[in-house]
């Protein structure tokens, strides 16, 4: 049966300007342009991921959204219409891709940071030292000196950032190995962290382990003993922002035979994640599997556990540290993902600001708060939203998106059908050829060290000259537009409050 | 003439022997007063050190008390956990420009032995003084130690330190302080110095991490209350070396912590050290411009900022050790000095009573 569903974008060829290169026809991965004696959109595939648009030499392809007019109706929007026309034809789950798209309030943008005027003095970043380093792992209550004052506390292990933003988790799998590769050769380079995901590591990407942290999901896939010992950090993924309470569905048109080597599962077979580990039902079962990995890695790597933002967030972040987690991972509900209903991306968990404020004010409560560090993704944008994590109390921030935007994604939310146009999300040879690792792994670098540039503008203009100095500091945020219980949650005063 | 007024920020002076020789109070307001221009007459103070030799075991409370309620919900309070040997009012000279003082008391007291069954003795009394501060409507405990005491208030410092006639007192160690506020309102208990237990602090710059001080220290049970960022200052000693029995120079790497660059290129026992502090105690980093004399019972210590935003000179003098915002405030007390430096930044200059002082 035609689908009823009308094309989402409309395809523009200009055909006085197109020398019929068909350069486009061969971009499009989701065959959306042909060639029939000229260049021939076929509009109701186009997903917008401007593949065609950026190559054309012509300049000659412009994607727009379908103009198709909605009779008005503020509650039958036409997104409303269109899912239920495609579930009427299709009977499933509607699937998507990438980060939460949905208008929910963005608290980010709702925080204003503090700056130095006459009575401390700001300090310039191109004069002055201004630090970024930090360490995650779980730091003691105290450090003790002998009577010689030598220092006797062992501290556990802790691991360098030269910069506190670290790559998301992201499976070889979800995407491809040319994108693992720019990930793990820009990690190495700016002194931060990527993160195999839940795909195990690839022979490839081994030499940069010192800075990779490796996952230990509930599909177990490519966990070995060598894959826990090669790694920065060990990471038990409980849940993601874009998925709570959701396990992963890896299809087995995409296991070939490296990720059937990596993955440790036959080639051409679904890898499934549960959406629970059945190994851990409770909390104590966390904690065992906690010191199972410490053991299994003689306490040499810091163990983290990675949560979705859900609403008791706090308590549960509360426990896993009480549990013997180094560092607590929270990823909030805009987190992106490979593949998750759209019910539960769109529809589950909290944003990650609210749920950051009460864990690190929960653990402070505590008197915990030393014990772990704190990971906090799920839509970070740019390097402001990181200065404001870090002020309402992250140790470090996560990008997931961010760095797949910088190495060519479009945010088309396809990264499902695996016929991502980029080379990033899909494990296609002719289409994973296209990322260059080299070319993406600068790209990478170079946004990442223009964060850092632009958070040492900040320290400077906040009058310090080291991050720790701003971590959990909310007294140089305040809120605009907030009410009383968000300004509480956060922890921040309103804007126009002084001391 | 009426003056300008720069907010050129505070003044600051400090003085100790190391042999423990006492000195009257006249010294330490000459100093402050050669500063008079640093100050904007909303806050003056001094901490003396070997004041009470006679009572050197009690808890010297000094206390300021905006009503006669006020003092005696205080009194209430202290019947139930001291045993208050003496108290009286604390001596003024009302006659000198020094306006609208609130009432001024002090108490010498002990710790009744049946309050220390699961709590230190100082860890008892840190937190009476948090409960007086944050609890007791109209009160205000000025300085807790031991043979010490506080005396601050609002007006020019050597207004502040004849109105308590400090030339009556005798002391090993003077700090002062003139304030020129800019962040909180001057109020008597706002005056510097700040104290806690015999710790006490005379601050000029303001700590741009007060914010992430502050929830450290309230992991720790501190409450801080007072409206200004000093008093982490003397928190931050108390927790350190007091509570996690750190040793002095060891506390200065983590308030003043040296950077990364050149922990780097220490060698690898002392950068174990340096790195383990920071790594801890990162959030007791006083970021921001300081220079700050700190006070306790064995010492002085003068530290600055990380990148010395904040001016101070040391000199030293037989067994004289002098700290000041300006060479000239020493100069005005001590003309002929062996030795005069400015520390560099972040390097602390640690005093320490070489005698046993009564």
């Amino acid at each position: 049966m035609e689908s009823q569903l009308p094309a989402e974008f409309n395809v523009n060829v200009n055909h006085e300007k197109c020398r019929k290169c068909r350069r486009c026809v061969i971009n499009c991965s989701f065959s959306a342009i042909e060639f029939k004696d000229k260049v021939t959109p076929n509009s109701r595939l186009c997903v917008a991921c401007h593949r065609c648009a950026t190559f054309c030499p012509e300049n000659a392809i412009v994607i727009t959204e379908n103009p198709l007019d909605y009779k008005d109706g503020y509650n039958w929007t036409p997104e409303i219409r269109k899912n239920i026309l495609k579930q009427a034809e299709s009977g499933g789950i509607i699937l998507t891709g990438m980060g939460n798209p949905k208008p929910y309030p963005i608290y980010w943008d709702h925080m204003l940071i503090d700056a130095c005027q006459v009575t401390n003095p700001s300090i310039d970043p191109l004069r002055e030292p201004m630090e970024l380093r930090t360490y995650l792992g779980s730091k003691p209550d105290s450090l003790k000196f002998d009577a010689d004052a030598d220092l006797t506390t062992e501290l556990a292990p802790q691991v360098k950032l030269d910069i506190p933003v670290v790559f998301a988790a992201m499976s070889y799998g979800a995407i491809s190995l040319n994108a693992h590769k720019a990930l793990a050769m820009a990690a190495k380079r700016l002194g931060t962290l990527m993160n195999t995901g839940e795909g195990g590591m690839h022979e490839d990407i081994a030499p940069y382990a010192d800075r990779i942290i490796v996952q230990v999901a509930s599909g177990r896939f490519g966990v070995t003993s060598k894959y826990l010992n090669n790694s920065a950090i060990v990471e038990i993924k409980i849940g993601q922002g874009a998925k709570p309470g959701i396990g992963g569905h890896l299809p087995g048109e995409k296991v070939g035979e490296e990720i059937s080597k990596t993955r440790m599962i036959p080639v051409g077979t679904d890898a499934l994640s549960p959406a629970p580990h059945h190994d851990i039902y409770s909390i104590e079962d966390l904690s065992q599997l906690i010191y199972a990995i410490k053991e299994a890695t003689d306490y040499r790597k810091p163990v983290s556990v990675k949560i979705a933002a859900v609403h008791n967030v706090a308590a549960i972040a509360s426990g896993i540290v009480r549990a013997g987690a180094d560092i607590v991972m929270i990823d909030g509900f805009r987190g992106g993902t490979g593949a998750a209903p759209m019910i539960i991306r769109d529809h589950v968990g909290i944003p990650i600001e609210l749920a950051l404020a009460a864990v690190d004010e929960r653990l402070r409560q505590e008197g915990i708060r030393n014990r772990a560090s704190i990971l906090v993704g799920g839509s970070i944008r740019q390097s402001a939203d990181v200065a404001k994590a870090i002020a309402l109390g992250a140790d470090a921030c996560v990008i997931g998106t961010a760095a797949l935007i910088a190495i060519g994604c479009r945010v088309c939310q396809k990264c499902y059908t695996g016929n991502c146009a980029w080379g990033i999300a899909t494990q296609k040879p002719e289409l994973v050829r296209r990322l260059n690792p080299e070319v993406a792994a600068d790209r990478l670098c170079n946004l990442v060290s223009a964060w850092g540039h632009e958070i040492q503008e900040v320290l400077g203009s906040l009058g310090i000259n080291a991050i720790e100095s701003l971590r959990g500091s909310r007294e140089r945020l305040r809120g605009v537009g907030l009410n009383q219980e968000a300004l509480d949650i956060l922890g921040i005063k309103h804007a126009g409050i002084g001391q | 003439m009426k003056s300008e007024r720069i907010p050129s920020g505070c003044a600051i002076s400090g003085l100790m022997s190391e042999e423990g020789r006492r000195i009257d109070g006249s010294v330490i307001i000459r100093s402050i007063a050669c500063m008079h221009d640093r100050s904007n007459g909303l806050g003056g103070g001094f901490a003396a050190y070997g004041i009470y030799p006679k009572r050197k075991e009690q808890y010297a409370f000094h206390m300021m008390f905006d009503n006669v309620e006020a003092k005696v919900a205080t009194e209430e309070f202290f019947k139930d956990v001291f045993n208050v040997d003496k108290d009286e009012p604390i001596p003024t000279h009302r006659e000198n420009g020094v306006s609208n003082p609130p009432l001024l008391w002090r108490y010498f007291l002990e710790v009744p032995e049946n309050k220390l069954e699961f709590i230190t003795e100082r860890d008892y009394v840190m937190k009476i003084v948090m409960k007086i501060n944050s609890e007791v409507e109209g009160a205000f405990v000025a300085s807790s130690g031991k043979n010490m005491g506080a005396f601050k208030g609002v007006g020019y410092p050597e207004d502040i330190g004849r109105f308590y006639k400090l030339e009556d007192y005798n002391a090993y160690i003077w700090t002062a302080h003139g304030r020129f506020p800019t962040n909180t309102p001057g109020w008597w208990g706002g005056a510097h110095p700040f104290t806690l237990l015999d710790w006490s602090v005379v601050h000029n710059g303001e700590i741009s991490s007060y914010g992430i001080n502050k929830r450290y220290l309230e992991m720790f049970g501190y409450r801080l209350e007072l409206r200004t960022d000093t008093e982490v200052i003397a928190y931050l000693f108390d927790l350190m070396v007091r509570r996690h029995k750190f040793p002095i120079d060891k506390a200065i790497l983590a308030l003043a912590s040296p950077f990364w660059k050149d922990i780097d290129r220490m060698e690898t026992e002392r950068k174990r050290i340096a790195t383990a502090i920071r790594q801890v105690y990162g959030s007791t980093l006083l970021n921001g411009p300081f220079s700050i004399i700190l006070g306790h019972n064995n010492g002085m210590i003068g530290l600055n900022d990380r990148i010395k935003l904040r001016p101070m000179t040391v000199a030293r003098n037989d067994d004289m050790l002098y700290m000041a915002s300006e060479e000239s405030a020493i100069r005005a007390i001590a003309p002929d000095l062996e030795e005069v430096w400015s520390p560099r930044a972040g390097t602390a200059v640690i005093g320490t009573i070489k005698a046993e002082v009564e």
